[in-house]
């Protein structure tokens, strides 16, 4: 028996200890797209071919999960040679500034800076870090984008027909009115995952850009201007009317994206406010969907409407991995014509290879088509403080579901706004 | 001599007593003592998470989180929810356990079937609910399966967005997890049921005891002690909840329900505060342990009463 | 006339108590009866139709959603870690309870209480340092690693539970035993072991749960496909398929189907298990 037991300890602290090898032909890649898993292991596979070099993608789901995956392995310095930071861009440059990160700038300028030249500068831009940055990051290029993808306003066009609407509004007033109809027949009108914080960010964030134009916008960031200012008013205010013209979907507060993007492909809601990845779920869900894509309409006639949008997904290489000059080849690689194109094919996403856009289907030219009104947190110079961020979002959360006015979120974020700046000052 | 060869045996033996309990401490000590002092170090500093520096700031994210009314708010609708499951879900466990305690057809049936829900992941069962409770029509009739049925059984004035009014969320969210946890409580109490020795009810009869006398004077103060456990687990895991309430209503409902945990994971990952999350757990681990304690007391008073 | 009372009596309160159980059997069997009957639909018609036998049986779901979610795998997997921590734990925490329990040493109140207090204390965001801990360790992406933490989750109920089980047990057998020339570990693996059978069903039955259903610790912990249990194989499933129902319920009800078997087999032993003393303290 003491044996047994003996044994059985012996074995269990033996296990782990095996030495592992170093695989200089192996890079690893970890990603969170649970979409685009069968279609990059193809392109590994095809790279094997051509390379030799092996090619490893691990998925990891939910994209929390990734996440915390990556903070804790950036921390035991573990990271893999290939991936993604899903996170602010302050976090983006914490990586950087701790040595996770590879400088990719050089690999880009190489032969007139052919590379560069061959992706979309928006996609780039998400990646670059620009002289002067407030982070203090080296001014460059520090990731590769995937593909590239804007977040907008989608209808359906059979709803449409039903409630008598002849074309997509122009103005938030028409939008108002376009969802009045769609209620007066029985029909939700927008649908959008605002049970997902961010989503309401970018919501809201488009609006103020509209509202108020990007310096206003930026100066509230740096304190200048109090979110009590009647501009920021009236984009919280965007929340009460959409609410009381009975113009959002039921439930829209408790809903993660992924219902909201089945309320829209099925027909439950007429506007839906969701990314080009949408395409895909969509074309999975109900290939004979009707819909067509377009700005949020604007509030404000003089200024103009701006989405949010840039790299969809970025990978970075690690800067310490010795195979790092395989992973930033392959990363090259993979943003060639060619690949970019059966990326673009195969998971229908917007490619960030200007050359492989004539490979898209009609609905995600529309979304190419609106890249010039995209901008994104990631190239702001100044990025909002990340507790005064989750009071907006909250805040939004409770004007729609018709606790608290405008004017009272207003003054409980300039609230938080304060503190915070006492704080960084101190 | 002797004594000294007393004591060296005594040691052996000592030493001998504690290799039994030796590999529990090691895998404990390793995997849960190291994280607890790792974190209990993090709550005095300022962090994101990833920079290797990190800056010391003493007792300041205490004393932030003492005056943080968001964390109090959560901790409130954690006692709520727990109160619902104490309340709600442990009476209807008790009434169960007691209704299949008796000489009734199916009992085994019923044993093994009340004890499905807590055998589904959280995740199915987040899964289904959101199904039943979910708001919104297609082609004119209900997707949620609870507001179809209301509709169909002439009662379309109770239709109601379930888990997008404050009024209603928190509740529909303690209702769902009570009716995952009460199964536990129910093989509990059955266990303890099943122990009272049959003969004290007899003797009870014997003095002309009513059922409900019977009740009241054997089997309630027999199963004080059962109840006392079950109340202590229902305490524990329903403070602890978070999976459920992340996939019932994500993020949304401003803070209407938000929780312990949810707020410690998203000043983790939505705020990236690492030290002050790791306060936040040290926090609420001591709040749990004061409450144990409390309940270990109350059950000890009552054991000698 | 007084016995026909009686009766009528009777039968009614029969009919109540079996009413009452039979709503709540019902609403414990809805989501487990909603997801099966849900795989068997197509994604045109899930959400229309609400009948409870779908018109049209399409059992196509489950061999897709085997196929494509690499399911052999991962269920390979999951079964593995599960009888392993289930082993490992058993005999780990049923020695250290022994002994707390009967033996003697210094400090035995002290680990004894440190093992109570860790049930009661959280540890959301140990994530980090448990990471960083098992990658010096080299146990990162390892079964062992794996496993091993597992054993910690469900260590402090199980020490907690075998205890009291001991502390009720008689002596007789093991003085018994002690006589016969048997050793402590000896008397532990013969006497307390068997003796205990019962509160092992109700630790066996707990750990499994836990384990059959975790997905946290897999995903920070393992990186290959190939050493994934069944939950974290789900959750990427439930990423790329969301969108089709019928699928996901299939592959939810593929997942599920495991632990209730091993519950049925195990449920005989549970209520006695427990009514034997273990939570009876």
């Amino acid at each position: 028996m003491r044996r047994v037991v003996s044994l059985a300890l012996c074995l269990f602290l033996s296990f782990g200890c095996a030495p592992k090898k170093e695989d200089l032909n192996t890079i690893t890649i970890w990603h969170w797209m649970t979409d685009r898993q069968k279609a990059l292991e193809e392109l590994a596979a095809l790279y094997e071919q051509q390379t030799g070099v092996k090619v490893k993608i691990d998925l990891y789901a939910p994209s929390d999960a990734y996440s915390q995956r990556i903070v804790a392995s950036a921390q035991s310095r573990v990271l893999p040679d290939i991936y993604g930071i899903l996170d602010k861009k302050e976090i983006f440059a914490s990586f950087i500034q701790s040595g996770f990160v590879a400088d990719l700038t050089e690999e880009f300028q190489k032969e007139n800076g052919a590379w560069e030249r061959m992706l979309f500068p928006k996609a780039l831009d998400v990646n670059r870090f620009p002289e002067g940055n407030i982070y203090g990051v080296k001014a460059g290029i520090y990731g590769v984008p995937l593909d590239v993808t804007n977040i907008q306003m989608l209808y359906n066009k059979k709803l449409f027909q039903k409630a008598g609407i002849k074309e997509a509004p122009g103005t938030f007033q028409e939008f108002i009115e376009a969802g009045q109809a769609l209620k007066r027949v029985g029909i939700a009108g927008l649908v959008s995952g605002f049970g997902e914080m961010w989503l309401i960010d970018c919501f809201a964030s488009n609006y103020a850009f509209n509202i108020m134009g990007e310096e206003k916008v930026m100066a509230t960031y740096r304190g200048e201007v109090p979110y009590t200012d009647p501009d920021w008013v009236k984009v919280f205010g965007v929340f009460k009317e959409l609410r009381e013209k009975g113009v959002l979907a039921d439930g829209v507060v408790t809903k993660p994206n992924k219902y909201a993007e089945q309320d829209f492909a099925l027909g439950r809601a007429a506007f839906a406010f969701n990314g080009s990845w949408g395409v895909n779920v969509y074309g999975d869900m109900n290939p004979g969907l009707e819909y067509g894509a377009m700005l949020p309409p604007p509030v404000n006639p003089n200024l103009p409407m701006r989405i949010w949008g840039g790299a969809g997904s970025s990978l970075v290489v690690n800067n310490s991995s010795p195979r790092k000059d395989k992973a930033t080849a392959f990363l090259k690689w993979l943003t060639q014509k060619k690949q970019q194109a059966f990326l673009a094919r195969e998971t229908r996403n917007l490619p960030s290879n200007r050359d492989a856009l004539d490979s898209i289907s009609p609905i995600l030219s529309e979304f190419a088509g609106v890249m010039d009104f995209t901008t994104h947190p990631t190239i702001w110079p100044y990025n909002e403080n990340a507790l005064v961020t989750e009071k907006i979002d909250k805040g939004i959360q409770s004007i729609i579901i018709g606790e608290k006015s405008p004017e009272e979120v207003a003054g409980e974020v300039q609230q938080i706004k304060e503190r915070e700046l006492k704080k960084a000052k101190q | 001599m002797q004594l000294k060869n007393f004591s060296w045996f005594r040691l052996q033996d000592h030493l001998k007593n504690f290799s039994f309990v030796l590999p529990a401490i090691l895998i404990f000590c390793i995997f849960y003592i190291y994280p607890f002092f790792d974190i209990f170090r993090l709550s005095f500093h300022e962090w994101n998470g990833i920079t290797p520096s990190m800056k010391y700031v003493g007792l300041q994210n205490l004393q932030e989180l003492m005056k943080d009314e968001v964390w109090w708010q959560a901790m409130g609708h954690a006692a709520y929810i727990t109160f619902i499951a104490l309340t709600f879900q442990n009476v209807l466990a008790f009434a169960l356990a007691l209704a299949c305690d008796r000489e009734i057809r199916m009992k085994r049936f019923y044993r093994v079937v009340f004890f499905i829900p807590p055998v589904l992941s959280e995740v199915v069962v987040g899964l289904i609910w959101q199904w039943i409770l979910y708001a919104g029509m297609q082609d004119g009739q209900h997707i949620g399966l609870l507001n179809y049925w209301l509709t169909q059984t002439g009662l379309p004035h109770l239709v109601h967005n379930w888990l997008s009014d404050p009024k209603t969320a928190l509740t529909c969210i303690a209702i769902v997890h009570s009716w995952k946890g009460f199964g536990w409580g129910f093989i509990m109490l059955l266990a303890g049921l099943q122990t009272i020795d049959r003969q004290l009810y007899e003797a009870a009869r014997v003095d002309g005891a009513g059922s409900w006398k019977l009740f009241t004077n054997v089997t309630i103060p027999m199963m004080v002690p059962v109840m006392l456990v079950v109340v202590i687990l229902t305490v524990l895991g329903s403070m602890q909840v978070f999976v459920l309430v992340l996939s019932m209503v994500g993020q949304g409902l401003g803070y209407h329900t938000e929780v312990p945990v949810t707020r410690i994971l998203s000043a983790m990952t939505g705020t990236n505060r690492f030290g002050y999350a790791c306060a936040m757990g040290i926090n609420f681990g001591v709040i749990l342990i004061m409450v144990s304690v409390a309940f270990k007391w109350l059950s000890n008073r009552m054991k000698q009463a | 006339m007084e016995t026909n009372k009686y009766m009528v009596q009777r039968i009614t309160k029969g009919f109540l108590v079996h009413m009452f159980l039979i709503i709540f059997a019902v609403t414990c069997l809805f989501p487990l009866f909603w997801m099966l009957r849900s795989a068997l639909m197509t994604n045109e018609t899930v959400f229309t139709d609400k009948s409870f036998i779908p018109r049209a049986i399409n059992f196509g779901n489950f061999a897709q959603a085997w196929t494509e979610g690499n399911f052999g795998i991962y269920f390979f997997n999951s079964l593995l870690y599960t009888t392993c921590v289930v082993v490992g734990i058993v005999l780990v925490a049923s020695l250290a309870a022994y002994s707390f329990s009967r033996l003697d040493f210094p400090g035995k109140n002290f680990f004894f209480y440190m093992f109570v207090a860790a049930m009661m204390i959280p540890l959301p965001g140990s994530f980090v340092p448990l990471y960083r801990l098992m990658t010096v360790l080299g146990l990162i992406n390892t079964r062992i690693g794996y496993i091993l933490c597992m054993i910690n989750v469900g260590l402090s109920m199980s020490i907690l539970l075998l205890k009291t089980f001991f502390d009720k047990m008689p002596s007789d057998l093991e003085d018994a035993a002690r006589i016969d020339g048997c050793g402590r570990l000896g008397i532990w693996w013969h006497v307390a072991l068997p003796l205990a059978r019962p509160a092992l069903a109700v630790i066996v039955i707990f750990n499994s749960l836990n384990v059959w259903n975790e997905y946290i610790l897999a995903t920070l912990l393992l990186n290959d496909k190939s050493l994934m249990p069944l939950q974290r194989g789900l959750m990427v499933f439930q990423g790329s398929h969301s969108v089709d129902y019928p699928l996901l319920m299939a592959g939810l009800t593929i997942a599920a189907i495991p632990i209730v078997v091993i519950y049925l087999a195990m449920q005989k032993h549970i209520v006695k298990g427990l009514s034997s003393g273990a939570i009876v303290g």
